[in-house]
């Protein structure tokens, strides 16, 4: 048996390099022996994306996209298809695990400046990746066609319209209708489920290609390849597999422990995860009194209504993102990790992470005179972060970098 | 570090709780408590909805026999009890299988009600029970109104109050405010209470009950699967608790050897 496998093994190694790249990316992939709680996202982040896609196939099988059956369908799958409920809370649960894991892993990048040299690559990918998260997100929150559903993406859409010259034009060209309808539904659910999971999962690939380039960071932001022992192996470092496959087995089972309680104890989230206007099938004749987008998208949304001006709006708010982007070349830092950085980024840091959440929470509210002064105030701190990075970066009073990993 | 952001993490969400917090509920309609495992109440809620509810307001995710088979209309082989199904909750020719229609024409109640009164099946999860119960609590005297009702969560409904033979009828109480508009004042007055003026055939104590029962029923009707889902979800947390103790004793074993 065992020399039968090692013969085929070698077959196919001869025609395609299985061993060379096992060992490459898992078998022989030297990362820090130091990771910490905030390394475990990258590998939750690529379970929720199976997760998805997996409950999503599912999904696909009992959905009916068009405007007359979306909302039925759903309904169908909740009520008569066998364990359709499990299906569908997986995949409304996975959504906003997906932004919560991500969060957490974009945040661990500025904790300890994973996006510095020589990994702006992969900090550029993984932003194309939250980008495109961002547009899988929206155009599934389409589909169960109910109310909020409808509106978001009214609302959503509508900013485009914001866009001097082109902008109605291209309101036009993305509903392929005068007014959200059958026609978006059905390019969204083409969007959702073939073109943009493609670009997703091709996205994860590159950024993964990208990192076993240039290897991981670590929570004290030193280079291990620097220092190696006799062999060439990372003094620091210790094979991915067998180590942290089976350290992130453990963080996997840890995250499904949660994962499972929201799906089947909670899963509408009191209103988080699934909102309660959603149970109402689309009604473009009857506005809701208030309408909100899910959670993760509510920061984006009170930059927008922080500002007066519509079309600047949708600029802050595109801004509020692409700032991100630039990210690498906003630090001037000369060490990464938050450990050995001074007062400066810390305070930035802490400052930018509650004006993120107040945000959130502003967004996910009904305007009011003072809320909204307080999401100027908030929105005006979440740019200024990124403003005046060069500034505090560089003549932040750092800590001395120690040789090794500690 | 991850400690002390939580900890502000916390700070924050608990600041947002206590900002939230400034706007509730103008006038008192009493607290609810269902227990969704109570099948008595769930049948006795059917009874309730089959009787008043359904002539106008169809259900049309639940179909009859699912809904028997949940709340213990069965035979002693856990069978749905068809015959029992249809002596007492079925009043239309629909069989057992059929989800519950409503025999009114759309346009038709559109013409008699002013609007077509709405599906019920997810009523409970779009408004919450909490507002069900207010609401079916909520009606009073109104003569400006078409049928002579009210509602103080829902004003201007244009419901009438099917239940009003077993509540009776509930008169408003207005306070009057003198508050100044364009250096002027005005007098406007705000429904601060209701008050039960002609008694209906139950008790007040037995009416919260009929209400518990029929939220607790259209509860279950929103989401059918909730005692199930509930029953699975406690088999896979033991089993990835479990799983998390072998996969926690590999990582220990195998993270010996790294210094």
């Amino acid at each position: 048996m065992n020399t039968l496998f090692t013969k085929l093994l070698a077959w196919v190694d001869e025609r395609m390099p299985v061993t060379k790249a096992w060992n490459e990316h898992i078998g022989q992939y030297y990362a820090p022996k130091n990771f910490n709680f905030w390394y475990f996202f990258g590998s939750l982040a690529m379970v929720v994306l199976v997760i998805q896609l997996v409950s999503g196939i599912w999904l696909t099988m009992s959905y009916n996209p068009s405007a007359e059956g979306a909302f039925d369908s759903v309904e169908f799958i909740m009520r008569d298809v066998d364990y359709g409920w499990l299906i569908r809370y997986m995949h409304t649960t996975g959504a906003s695990a997906f932004f919560i894991v991500i969060y957490l892993h974009m945040f661990r990048g500025l904790l300890y400046g994973s996006f510095q040299k020589p990994r702006e690559l992969v900090w550029l990918i993984g932003m194309g990746i939250f980008l495109v998260l961002m547009a899988e997100a929206f155009m599934g929150y389409l589909l169960p066609w109910g109310q909020m559903s409808f509106w978001g993406a009214q609302v959503i859409i509508s900013l485009f319209g914001a866009i001097p010259y082109v902008g109605e034009a291209l309101t036009l060209w993305i509903r392929g209708d005068y007014n959200i309808s059958g026609a978006t539904l059905n390019r969204f659910f083409a969007l959702h489920v073939i073109a943009l999971p493609l670009i997703l999962v091709g996205l994860v690939f590159l950024h993964i290609v990208a990192l076993h380039k240039v290897g991981s960071n670590n929570p004290d932001g030193i280079e291990i390849k620097k220092l190696k022992d006799v062999n060439g192996k990372p003094l620091d470092g210790i094979p991915f597999h067998p180590y942290y496959s089976v350290k992130d087995m453990l963080g996997v089972v840890v995250f499904l422990i949660v994962f499972a309680i929201v799906m089947f104890f909670m899963p509408e989230m009191g209103g988080f995860f699934i909102e309660h206007p959603n149970f109402v099938p689309a009604d473009p004749l009857k506005t809701p009194e208030h309408i909100a987008p899910v959670w993760y998208f509510t920061p984006y949304y009170s930059v927008l209504r922080a500002i007066p001006d519509k079309f600047l709006g949708v600029v802050g708010m595109g801004g509020a993102v692409a700032f991100l982007f630039v990210l690498p070349w906003l630090d001037r830092s000369s060490v990464r990790s938050i450990r050995y950085r001074g007062p400066y980024y810390k305070t930035a840091l802490g400052l930018f992470v509650v004006s993120f959440i107040v945000l959130g929470y502003l967004g996910s509210q009904a305007p009011t005179p003072i809320k909204t002064l307080l999401a100027r105030i908030f929105a005006a701190i979440y740019f200024l972060f990124f403003i005046l990075m060069p500034i505090y970066t560089k003549f932040d009073k750092n800590k001395p970098v120690p040789e090794r990993v500690t | 570090m991850a400690k002390r952001f939580l900890l502000a993490l916390a700070g924050i969400l608990f600041s947002g709780i206590v900002f939230a917090a400034g706007s509730g509920p103008t006038i008192d309609l009493g607290e609810l408590t269902i227990n969704s495992n109570d099948k008595a109440s769930l049948q006795r809620g059917a009874r309730t909805y089959m009787n008043y509810c359904s002539g106008c307001h169809s259900l049309e995710y639940m179909r009859y026999d699912r809904m028997a088979q949940d709340i213990g209309i069965t035979n002693d082989d856990g069978t749905v009890a068809v015959d029992m199904l249809k002596a007492n909750l079925m009043f239309t020719g629909d069989k057992a299988g059929d989800q519950i229609h409503i025999a009114m024409r759309p346009k038709d109640a559109a013409t008699w009600f002013g609007v077509t009164p709405p599906d019920l099946s997810l009523e409970a999860r779009a408004r919450g029970n909490e507002w069900l119960y207010h609401y079916l609590k909520g009606f009073y005297a109104d003569d400006k109104k078409p049928w002579g009702v009210n509602n103080a969560v829902f004003p201007d409904v244009a419901m009438p109050h099917v239940l009003v033979d077993l509540q009776g009828v509930q008169q408003p109480i207005y306070e009057t405010h003198i508050v100044a508009v364009d250096g002027e004042t005005q007098q406007t007055q705000q429904l601060v209470g209701l008050k039960l003026a002609t008694p209906g055939q139950l008790t007040e104590a037995q009416y919260d009950e009929l209400v518990t029962d029929l939220v607790n029923f259209l509860a279950y009707v929103g989401e059918p699967i909730k005692a199930e889902r509930e029953r699975v979800g406690v088999w896979v947390l033991l089993f990835l608790v479990l799983l998390g103790a072998f996969a926690y004793l590999l990582k220990r074993e195998y993270w010996k050897d790294v210094h």
